[in-house]
């Protein structure tokens, strides 16, 4: 990662503290992720992996600390505002709109977009994702999980993001379904897409992975290339389960 | 021909009854508040419209049009300055808000038009009967019936086709979501207020078409019952307001007609009661899911 070190990044996060209520949930997180790079955020369930990437989408309002995409503080924006600059989150639970049709969810992506653009953005969805073209007139909350996730992605891709943030995309899927979800996110980095990636299935997040960091109860406690994390002995004990 | 007779009174109430209803439901689906405030909105709507009838001078077309502007001001004044500011707060805050806001919006009509009641002056609405063999149907009925009618398939179509239709759809449904769409919750919910109040302009000047006398506490009767229709047909969905206020309104002229005057609004909520029990969603409304 020697020629990532004097580029700006992307999107950076700066000493980050998010506070519910009185609870103190992030602890002063930075981190950066490049252009073209995958990275994965890991670590147990309730380290705060959710609440920081809902925190750079501008749902949450950090306490203290900065977010940049691409040199523009995007803190106080609100997660409207942010959407246009060109970054998108897919959420934890896939939150598809359930009572509206794929072709409806899809259309919602692009919100932000003038219409003209849209209908060039869904070829490329169904293109991406040919099972949502065949159920382009289904509502959403009929699909299967497998599916629902793929259409969260692709509807988070319609805003034509810089920055993708991916949370727990293999959450609750059958394994063959966490590997096509996996086959997904490397084709998507392959086609030029920037993600970062939070996931429980440690080990395959860290196989697609450029960089990764693990998280512990609101601290970044681990960083670096993801092949030395798979084969850090404290990650592999406390994530790989080896 | 009696029963006739109720039945078409019991559609013109029920209309009424659902034009109220829609801004309860809307605003109910997208901000999840009751605004109890909504038929003190009506209100004003029917007093603005009977001034400019009766002072100004204004042909209804346009007395209706200045209550319509009047009332859509207010609703996003009223969401902006009272509930916008409680957007994270517990819904009881919400709802003693809106209570507030109703007494207070009866109060300055109060004083602006004092206690004693004006009478709603005649206008095109309700200047002509039609008379069908021995049914006797006033223009006002057949007017109210064929603007519920409009105004639901208008809206029907906002909610499915436009833009902002849709925005309204997914704030309703998850509004973080909503907003990871780049949809402006906040200026969605005050579309949405806006168009419940200008239809409770509408609301109001065909209540005073059909009964004319206007007081600061006209809203608040005909405000609860069409509450009561919106949570019957099953409250956020736009065809259970519909359904929900017409049936009320039949359901209370038959009650009043066949059972008993004084009992005609207790049938109408024991009716409410019953179906709760039975369906406790309402008759159109989707069984609330709890989020995993
Ligand atoms: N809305 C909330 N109110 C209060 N506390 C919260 C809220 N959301 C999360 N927390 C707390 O903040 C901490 C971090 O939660 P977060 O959801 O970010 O964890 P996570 O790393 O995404 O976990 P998981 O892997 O289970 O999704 C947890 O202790 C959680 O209990
Ligand atoms: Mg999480």
């Amino acid at each position: 990662m020697s020629e990532t070190e004097n580029r700006t990044p992307l999107l950076r996060v700066h000493d980050l503290h998010v506070y519910y209520g009185a609870i103190h949930a992030i602890k002063g997180i930075s981190l950066e992720v490049y252009k073209n790079e995958i990275v994965t955020l890991i670590g147990a369930n309730g380290a705060g992996k959710s609440t920081t990437l809902n925190t750079i989408a501008g749902l949450l309002k950090p306490r203290q600390g900065t977010v940049e995409l691409e040199g523009t503080v995007l803190n106080g924006l609100g997660a409207s505002r942010i959407v246009p600059k060109g970054l998108s989150l897919c959420p934890e639970g896939r939150r598809i709109f359930q009572q509206m049709t794929v072709r409806e969810n899809l259309e919602m992506g692009s919100y932000t977009r003038p219409n003209s653009e849209i209908a060039a953005s869904l070829e490329e969805m169904f293109q991406r994702f040919p099972r949502l073209k065949e159920r382009e007139r289904q509502i959403a909350g009929t699909l299967s999980g497998g599916e629902q996730q793929m259409l969260a992605m692709a509807r988070a891709l319609m805003s034509r993001p810089s920055i993708l943030m991916l949370d727990e995309p293999s959450m609750g899927l059958a394994p063959i379904l966490v590997e096509q979800i996996f086959d997904i996110i490397t084709e998507l980095h392959q086609a030029g897409t920037t993600i970062l990636l939070v996931e429980q299935n440690a080990q395959m997040a860290l196989q697609v992975a450029d960089r990764a960091y693990v998280m512990e109860t609101g601290h970044i406690t681990l960083q670096g290339p993801a092949e030395d994390l798979l084969h850090n002995e404290a990650v592999q004990k406390a994530y790989l389960g080896s | 021909m009696i029963f006739l007779d109720n039945l078409i009174n019991g559609l013109s109430l029920g209309s009424i009854y659902a034009i109220i209803a829609l801004g309860y439901t809307m605003v109910y689906g997208i901000a999840k508040m009751l605004n109890f405030a909504h038929g003190d909105v009506i209100m004003v709507g029917a007093y603005i419209a009977f001034c400019g009838l009766q002072y100004w001078g204004l042909p209804p077309v346009i007395a209706i049009l200045a209550a319509m502007a009047v009332c859509t001001v207010l609703g996003v004044t009223i969401e902006g300055l009272a509930y916008r500011p409680l957007r994270q707060a517990a819904s009881l805050a919400v709802l003693i808000t809106a209570i507030g806001m109703s007494y207070l919006l009866q109060n300055i009509a109060l004083m602006i038009w004092g206690a004693n009641p004006k009478f709603f002056p005649p206008t095109f609405i309700n200047s002509t009967t039609f008379k069908l063999g021995q049914l006797n149907i006033s223009s006002a009925t057949v007017i109210t019936i064929l603007a519920n009618i409009v105004i639901m398939v208008g809206l029907t179509l906002f909610t499915a086709k436009t833009k902002m239709g849709k925005a309204m759809r997914c704030v309703s449904e998850d509004r973080g979501a909503a907003e990871l769409m780049g949809i402006n919750v906040n200026r969605t919910i005050s579309v949405t207020f806006a168009i419940g109040s200008a239809l409770a302009a509408i609301a109001g000047v065909l209540l005073c078409s059909s009964y004319p006398t206007l007081q600061p506490t006209t809203g608040s009767m005909p405000g609860i019952k069409a509450f009561t229709a919106a949570v019957f047909g099953g409250i956020g969905s736009i065809p259970g307001a519909m359904l929900g206020g017409v049936l009320l309104g039949v359901i209370e002229i038959f009650g009043k007609a066949y059972i008993s005057t004084e009992l005609g609004d207790a049938i109408v909520f024991a009716v409410l009661i019953v179906v709760l029990l039975v369906k406790p969603s309402g008759l159109l409304g989707k069984p609330v899911r709890e989020k995993v």
